[in-house]
């Protein structure tokens, strides 16, 4: 059923999107549960989401967020107390559990899968990238995080809503494929528009990100760090330094 | 019109664009202002100050593990990443930069380099601090002359 939710976010949930969900306060707000280790960042990403009116639950490791999900607690439901998830942004390199096996535990549940996943990252690693876009993440945004970055998600979301309200004329529902969305709205000329992967099982026509964001000065890197570094990152990072050092 | 209030306006926005000039700052400080508004009239100030308690606290945690026999360069490089992502996400470009020297360092298991390395992040951060807390300050007058405070527009950097 088509909903009317220009403005909203789109609620990816098992619930019907005849309005019938709300929040426990009654509202419409968009629930969005930030995962980050790091206090600055999850202080600013809680504004990032709160200044376009969802509702944020911040917490600071991987654990602590399936315990919020419940899904540690072998919990069938996907929420907790009611506070139904529409959104999950995490970093990825965390202590513990990294974002990406974060991400791969909420794929794995029936309960928690359809639950859209960003991964934000300070390093951007196109086998990193490629991992977890393969995995199901949403999207990949580079940190810091911008408002930009955060608004473009919104609309994304939206976007899917106000096309299925408009193919709607005929009674027969017709999203856009995210290739489409993706080839409307992405204007980034981004380093990651070479060839995507080298690595890992990507599927062919999985279009990159909406935009990763390559704007950033950046400052020569060995990419070669201590921690949070797995199987494919270090080649990938090499040419990829090299191409936005070009790039300059 | 208060003459008085506008020289401090001039001054707060030629001391803010001093600090982008220089390169203390960059633009992801600008960003944490666009997320300031009446509801949340000090975000800035309370993110700044979380920045330099953690900050203090990781410094600190970094001249004791440089300090240990066997220098655990894992855990030195994670504390680096920290300190390089709260600076990434403040704007405190200096500080940032000097943490990304740093990680080589640490990747090479180069301890005189780390040391080196972690003196120029201290005096980075200490001037980082010391500037944001005076802009702070000049903001405070501003505001309590009832003025507001002037956006620092984009600098081309």
């Amino acid at each position: 059923m088509a909903r009317n939710g220009v403005g909203a976010w789109r609620r990816r949930s098992t619930d019907q999107f005849d309005g019938s969900h709300s929040s426990p306060c009654g509202s419409e707000e968009v629930h969005v549960l930030a995962v980050d280790d790091n206090l600055v960042d999850q202080k600013v990403i809680e504004r990032l989401f709160k200044i376009l009116s969802c509702k944020v639950t911040a917490v600071d490791s991987g654990i602590r967020a399936l315990q919020f999900l419940g899904l540690d607690e072998e919990k069938t439901a996907g929420n907790l107390n009611g506070l139904k998830v529409d959104l999950i942004i995490t970093d990825y390199c965390m202590p513990g559990m990294t974002g990406y096996e974060l991400l791969k535990k909420i794929k794995e549940s029936s309960a928690l899968r359809d639950i859209p996943v960003v991964i934000m990252s300070s390093e951007n690693v196109l086998a990193r990238i490629d991992r977890c876009m393969a995995e199901g993440a949403e999207d990949f945004i580079g940190k810091p995080v911008k408002l930009s970055d955060v608004k473009r998600l919104k609309d994304f979301m939206t976007r899917d809503v106000v096309d299925r309200v408009r193919s709607d004329g005929g009674g027969t529902t017709q999203t856009r494929t995210r290739q489409e969305i993706f080839n409307v709205s992405s204007s980034s000329s981004s380093v990651f528009s070479a060839p995507s992967s080298s690595s890992g099982p990507t599927t062919p026509s999985r279009p990159p990100p909406l935009s990763v964001s390559s704007s950033k000065p950046m400052i020569e890197e060995s990419h070669r760090h201590l921690n949070c570094i797995e199987e494919g990152d270090q080649q990938e990072s090499s040419a990829k330094c090299i191409l936005a050092c070009s790039q300059r | 019109m208060d003459v008085g209030l506008v020289q401090m306006q001039r001054r707060l926005a030629d001391y803010a664009n001093a600090l982008f000039k220089e390169g203390i700052l960059d633009s992801q400080y600008l960003q944490l202002q666009e997320l300031q508004d009446e509801s949340n009239p000090d975000f800035v100030v309370e993110v700044v100050s979380l920045f330099f308690t953690d900050s203090e606290k990781l410094l600190n945690d970094l001249s004791r593990d440089l300090a240990q026999p066997n220098v655990d360069f894992k855990r030195v490089d994670a504390h680096v990443h920290q300190l390089k992502g709260s600076s990434s996400s403040i704007g405190a470009e200096r500080v940032k930069n000097a943490c990304i020297v740093f990680r080589n360092f640490c990747q090479e298991k180069n301890i005189p380099g780390c040391l080196r390395c972690l003196q120029q992040i201290k005096q980075e951060f200490l001037l980082v601090k010391s500037k944001l807390e005076t802009l702070f300050k000049l903001e405070q007058q501003v505001v309590a002359a009832g003025g507001s405070i002037p956006t620092v527009q984009q600098p081309s950097l």
